[in-house]
C-alpha cells in the first residue's frame, strides 16, 4: 500500500501511536478490551521491532507488567477489605494496633475484589506495556534527536547523560577488580572510599574530555544570532510544553476544571509552535540523514489516534461494556466499538514498511555487563585508557 | 596557517607560565611534531591552537594566537570547528554518538552542513580512513586503531584545514599505530592539510614530520627542522641515538635512510656479538608455572590454554595486539581475574585459591588503570595505608617508593604525581607485598624517554633481586632495552617465546629501529652498540 523498502518510521510516529493506545487502555477496565490492546502491542511489536541493542527490552516491560498485575491482586488479598459478598477463601483476619484503625490483614477473599485487583492491575500493566514497545519500536536517542532545533541542546545533553550510565557500571567493576589487587579494606567507609574516589575522578576526567570535544566541534554554535531572540524562542516553547501538558492532563483527567483541558492545550501548541517556527528560520544546523515523514508515519499516527478516539467516543455511549460491573458481579462484554478501534491500531504491523536487518553486529550501545568481552576490543580490565590528565 | 605571537600562557593558581614568549608561523599543508617532557605543557600548546585554552580550561593568554586568519581571542572553539579539527588521546571519551556513521557526520550537523553535501562527505570520510566496512557498527565494539580513524574521521568530515592530534598512536599496538599515521600522512599529502602531533613514541612519527616544536621545561618552544632540533635534543628516538653514537650527519630520521648510511658501522660491528645479559635460566628456579590457562567471557575464548613458566629473575614482555588476550592473562595468574581452565603454581600455591592478601604476596599485579588504586589524598596517606595492607612497619612503604622514585613529595596528591611517578608509587604499593612474580600491564602508556629508562632500571632491580618480571606492552623499544625473553599472544593463543634477540629480529613489525638499520647482525638497542664499539675501539 505505502513504501515498501525497508526503512526505520520516525519516532515519533511510533511514540504517538503507543501513546494512543495506552490513553484507550486508561478509559476502560474490561479485561477482554484490555487484552485485545496487549495483543495489539505485541503483534506490531514483534512484526516491525528492528534487531538494535535497545529495541530488546520489550521483554523487560511484559515481566515488568506481569509483576504489576500480581502485586495488584496480592494487595488485594493481604489487605483484605469487606467487598462484596462471593467469598472464595476465608482466610482468618490478622488485627492491626489501634493506630492502624480500619485496615486489616487478610479476612475473607472475595471474588470481587481479586477481580477488581485484577482489572485495575491489567489496566495499568497495558499502559506501560505501550510504553514499552514505543521504546522498542523506535530507538528513544533517535527521538530525542528529533527534537524541535530549540531543544536541540537539552536534547543533546540528555542523550550524553543516558550513556554515562554503563559507563559508570564499566568503571565500578574496574575499579572494583583492582581494589581486590591490593587487598584493601573489603568492607565499611574505607572500602567504598577506595571504590568511589576512583570511579568518581575516572567519571570527571571522562565529562571533561567529552565537553572539549564537543566544544571544539561545534556544539552549541550560535553564529551571529542575537542573545535575546534565543531567549524568547526558548521560553515560548518550553512554556508552550508545558502548556500542552497541562492541556493533555486536563483532557484525560476528567476531574479538572475543563478550561485547563481543550484551550490550554490549544494555547500550548500555538505557542510552543510560533517558538519552534522563528528559531527553526534563525537555526544554522542541519541533520544527517533525518527519518523522512511520509504516508506510512501518517498512518501509523492516525491508527493510534482513532483507537483513542473511538475508544473515548465509547466511553461516552458504551460506559457500561468499558467498566464491566463487580457489583453485581457479572462477565465482561467485549465492546464492540471501542475493540474495532483497538484492532485498526493493529494495521501497521502489516501496513507499513519492514524494519532494516543489517548484516553483521546490530547497531546502538549494548551495556557493559550484557556484552560478552569482545575480541577486538581492548582487554576487560582496563579498556579505558588514562583520560587526559594535564 | 597557525601563527603564535609572543604567546604566554599561565594557568589559575601557577606561579610559571607554562608556556613563555612562543612565537612561531606553521605555514599550510606541513605535519608538525611537538615534542617535550610529560607535562611540558605539549597539550597546552595544542589546546592553544583552537582555543581551548584558556577558553576551555581557563588560565590567561598573553599574545595572539590566530588560526586561518581568525583570533582565538574572539572565537571560541566552537566557533573555529570549521576551521580546526582536534582529536584527543582517548577517542572513546571524546564521542557524542553511538554509531560510526552518526559521529562521523556529528561535526558537520553543528556546522549546518546541507543534507547532501553531508552524505557524500560521510561517504568519502569512509572510503579515505578505511573505515567503510564499520559504518553501522556501535563506537564502544571497535577496536583502539578502528576508533581513533573514526575520531579522526568525525573531524575531518567538516574539512578542517587544521588537524590537531594529541597522542593519538599511544594506546596502539605497533600495526594499529601505522594505520592511524599512514591516515594522517596521507591527509597531508593528498588534501594538504596542516597536521600539528604530539606524541611521546618519535620513532614512530619523526620520519614524516616537516618540522618540530620542542617545549622545553622552561616553556620556551624551539622551532625547526627534525634533524637540527634533534641533534641535542634529550628526547630523542633510538635512531636518532645511533645516528649520534655513529657520527653520521645530517641526522637519519627514517630507517631506509639510516640503512643508507649504516654500512660503515655494520662492518665496525661484524666481529663484535650483543653483551647478552640474560643469565642461563636453569640455573633459577621456577617463580611460576601455568598450565593450561583458560579465560571465557561467554562464547569468546580470552586466553586459550596457555602454557608459561617464569624463572626467577627473568623479565619476559608480553606483546601483542590490542585485545590477544594479554590482560586477561595477567589478570588470570594473578588471581584476582577470571580462570576458567587450568592451574597455576606459585611456591606450591594457587593464588586463585588464596584469600587477595596471600594472593598479593605470591603475585603482584600492576593494572593498566594504576590509579584505580589510589584514593587517599596524598602520597604519605597512600605510603601508610600499603603498610597497613602489608603488615609492615610504618615508614617501609615510603622508603620502598623513595628508592624506586627518589624525590617525591610525600605531601602531594596521588593525581598531581606524573604518570612515571604515579606508576612508581602504585607499583611500591604493589610490591610491598614481596610477591615473587611482579605483573605490570601496559606500564609505558604516557612515559616519556626518560620515564621509560627510569622504569626500565627499575624493572631490572626487580629482577636482579630475583623476581619474575613480566611486562605487557606495545613498545618495542622499551622490550628491546628491558626485556630478556619476549612472548607473543594473538588471539588468546601464546605464538611465539624466546629470547629478545630472536622474537623481536624476526617479524617486522616487532623489530626495533636498531635492529631493523643493523640487520641481519642481532643488535636491539644503542646501548648494545654503544659497548661493543666501546670494546672494539678501545684495543685498535
Amino acid at each position: 500500500m505505502f513504501d515498501r523498502l525497508p526503512r526505520s518510521l520516525h519516532p515519533v510516529a511510533w511514540w504517538v501511536w503507543a501513546l494512543g493506545l495506552a490513553a484507550a487502555a486508561s478509559r476502560t477496565t474490561n479485561p477482554l478490551l484490555l487484552a485485545l490492546i496487549l495483543g495489539v502491542t505485541c503483534l506490531v511489536v514483534a512484526a516491525r521491532r528492528p534487531d538494535a541493542v535497545w529495541a530488546l527490552g520489550f521483554r523487560y516491560y511484559l515481566y515488568m507488567g506481569a509483576f504489576v498485575v500480581v502485586m495488584r491482586v496480592l494487595f488485594r488479598v493481604v489487605l483484605g477489605g469487606d467487598y462484596g459478598t462471593h467469598v472464595l477463601v476465608d482466610l482468618p483476619t490478622v488485627p492491626l494496633p489501634g493506630w492502624a484503625a480500619g485496615l486489616q490483614l487478610f479476612g475473607p477473599v472475595t471474588a470481587e475484589s481479586l477481580l477488581a485487583g485484577l482489572y485495575d492491575g491489567l489496566r495499568l500493566a497495558t499502559m506501560l506495556i505501550c510504553l514499552g514497545a514505543a521504546n522498542s519500536l523506535a530507538n528513544p536517542k533517535r527521538l530525542l534527536k528529533s527534537v524541535p532545533s530549540a531543544l536541540y541542546e537539552v536534547g543533546t545533553a540528555v542523550v550524553v547523560a543516558l550513556s554515562v550510565a554503563p559507563q559508570l557500571v564499566e568503571s565500578v567493576q574496574r575499579v572494583r577488580r583492582a581494589r581486590a589487587l591490593r587487598a584493601g579494606p573489603r568492607k565499611g567507609v574505607g572500602a567504598l572510599r577506595g571504590i568511589v574516589i576512583p570511579v568518581l575522578e575516572d567519571a570527571l576526567d571522562r565529562s571533561r574530555a567529552l565537553a572539549a570535544a564537543m566544544d571544539s566541534r561545534g556544539y552549541a554554535r550560535t553564529g551571529d544570532q542575537p542573545r535575546a531572540g534565543r531567549r524568547l524562542t526558548g521560553a515560548l516553547v518550553v512554556g508552550g510544553l508545558l502548556g500542552v501538558c497541562v492541556g493533555v492532563y486536563g483532557l484525560l483527567d476528567a476531574s479538572t476544571p475543563r478550561y485547563l483541558g481543550g484551550p490550554m492545550l490549544v494555547a500550548g501548541v500555538a505557542a510552543s509552535a510560533v517558538g519552534l517556527r522563528v528559531s527553526g528560520s534563525r537555526v544554522r544546523r542541519t541533520r544527517y540523514r533525518p527519518d523522512p515523514w511520509r504516508a506510512a508515519e501518517l498512518l501509523v499516527v492516525a491508527c493510534g489516534v482513532v483507537a483513542m478516539g473511538v475508544s473515548f467516543l465509547a466511553s461516552s455511549i458504551d460506559a457500561n461494556n468499558l467498566t464491566p460491573s463487580l457489583d453485581p458481579l457479572m462477565w465482561p462484554q467485549l465492546p464492540a466499538l471501542a475493540a474495532a478501534g483497538v484492532l485498526v491500531a493493529a494495521l501497521p504491523a502489516w501496513l507499513t514498511p519492514p524494519p532494516i536487518t543489517r548484516p553483521g553486529p546490530p547497531s546502538g550501545r549494548a551495556p557493559a555487563h550484557a556484552r560478552p568481552e569482545p575480541v577486538d576490543v581492548a582487554d576487560p580490565t582496563g579498556r579505558l585508557p588514562e583520560a587526559v590528565r594535564r | 596557517m597557525i601563527d603564535f605571537d609572543d604567546v604566554t600562557i599561565t594557568y589559575v593558581d601557577a606561579a610559571e607560565p607554562v608556556l613563555r614568549n612562543v612565537s612561531l608561523h606553521i605555514p599550510e599543508g606541513e605535519l608538525c611534531l611537538v615534542v617535550g617532557r610529560t607535562g611540558s605543557g605539549k597539550s597546552t600548546l595544542l589546546g592553544a591552537i583552537n582555543g581551548l585554552v584558556p577558553h576551555f580550561t581557563g588560565g590567561h593568554l598573553s599574545g595572539r594566537v590566530r588560526v586561518g586568519g581568525r583570533d582565538t581571542r574572539t572565537s571560541p572553539p566552537r566557533e573555529l570547528a570549521d576551521v580546526v579539527g582536534v582529536v584527543g588521546q582517548d577517542p572513546l571519551a571524546g564521542f557524542v554518538t553511538d554509531t560510526v556513521e552518526e559521529e562521523l557526520a556529528y561535526g558537520m550537523e553543528q556546522l549546518g552542513v546541507p543534507a547532501d553535501v553531508m552524505r557524500k562527505r560521510v561517504e568519502e570520510t569512509l572510503d579515505l580512513l578505511g573505515i567503510a566496512e564499520l559504518r553501522g557498527r556501535a563506537l564502544r565494539s571497535l577496536s583502539g586503531g578502528q576508533q581513533q580513524r573514526v575520531a579522526i574521521g568525525s573531524v575531518l568530515t567538516a574539512h578542517p584545514a587544521v588537524l590537531v592530534l594529541d597522542e593519538p598512536t599511544s594506546a596502539l599496538d605497533p600495526t594499529a599505530a601505522e594505520e592511524v599515521l599512514s591516515a594522517i600522512t596521507r591527509l597531508v599529502h593528498d588534501l594538504g592539510t596542516t597536521v600539528v602531533v604530539a606524541e611521546h613514541r618519535l620513532e614512530r612519527v619523526v620520519q614524516y614530520a616537516d618540522r618540530i616544536l620542542l617545549v622545553r621545561p622552561d616553556g620556551t618552544v624551539a622551532d625547526g627542522r627534525p634533524d637540527d632540533l634533534l641533534a641535542d635534543s634529550d628526547v630523542a628516538p633510538p635512531i636518532v641515538q645511533l645516528g649520534r653514537l655513529a657520527g653520521w650527519s645530517p641526522l637519519p630520521l627514517s630507517v631506509r635512510d639510516a640503512r643508507r648510511v649504516a654500512a660503515p658501522l655494520r662492518e665496525r660491528l661484524a666481529d663484535a656479538v650483543p653483551t647478552e645479559r640474560r643469565e642461563p635460566l636453569s640455573s633459577n628456579g621456577l617463580s611460576l608455572s601455568a598450565r593450561g590457562v583458560t579465560v571465557r567471557y561467554g562464547s569468546a575464548v580470552a586466553v586459550r590454554e596457555v602454557d608459561l613458566d617464569l624463572a626467577a629473575g627473568e623479565v619476559v614482555a608480553l606483546m601483542g595486539r590490542n585485545g590477544a588476550g594479554k590482560s586477561s592473562l595477567l589478570w588470570a595468574l594473578q588471581g584476582s581475574g577470571p580462570r576458567q581452565g587450568g592451574t597455576v603454581d606459585v611456591r606450591g600455591a594457587d593464588p586463585r585459591l588464596r584469600t587477595p592478601r596471600e594472593a598479593r604476596a605470591l603475585v603482584g599485579l600492576v593494572p593498566q588503570t594504576a590509579s584505580d588504586l589510589l584514593y587517599l589524598e596524598t602520597v604519605a596517606d597512600e605510603c601508610r595505608q600499603a603498610d597497613l595492607e602489608a603488615a609492615l612497619p610504618a615508614g617501609s612503604c615510603a622508603l620502598l617508593l623513595d628508592r624506586l622514585a627518589p624525590g617525591i613529595e610525600p605531601g602531594r596528591h596521588p593525581r598531581d604525581l606524573s604518570e612515571g611517578q604515579r606508576l612508581s608509587l602504585v607499583l611500591a604499593v604493589q610490591i610491598l607485598a614481596a610477591p615473587d612474580v611482579v605483573l605490570l600491564d601496559e606500564p609505558t602508556r604516557g612515559l616519556d624517554y626518560p620515564g621509560k629508562s627510569a622504569l626500565s632500571t627499575i624493572v631490572r632491580g626487580l629482577a636482579a633481586e630475583g623476581n619474575a618480571v613480566v611486562v605487557s606492552t606495545h613498545d618495542v623499544e622499551f622490550v628491546a632495552t628491558v626485556a630478556d625473553r619476549v612472548v607473543v599472544m594473538a588471539d588468546g593463543d601464546l605464538v611465539a617465546d624466546g629470547s629478545a634477540g630472536e622474537v623481536l629480529a624476526a617479524s617486522p613489525a616487532f623489530a626495533p629501529q636498531v635492529a631493523k638499520v643493523l640487520a641481519p647482525s642481532p643488535w636491539l638497542t644503542v646501548a648494545q652498540v654503544a659497548a661493543a664499539l666501546a670494546l672494539v675501539e678501545v684495543p685498535s
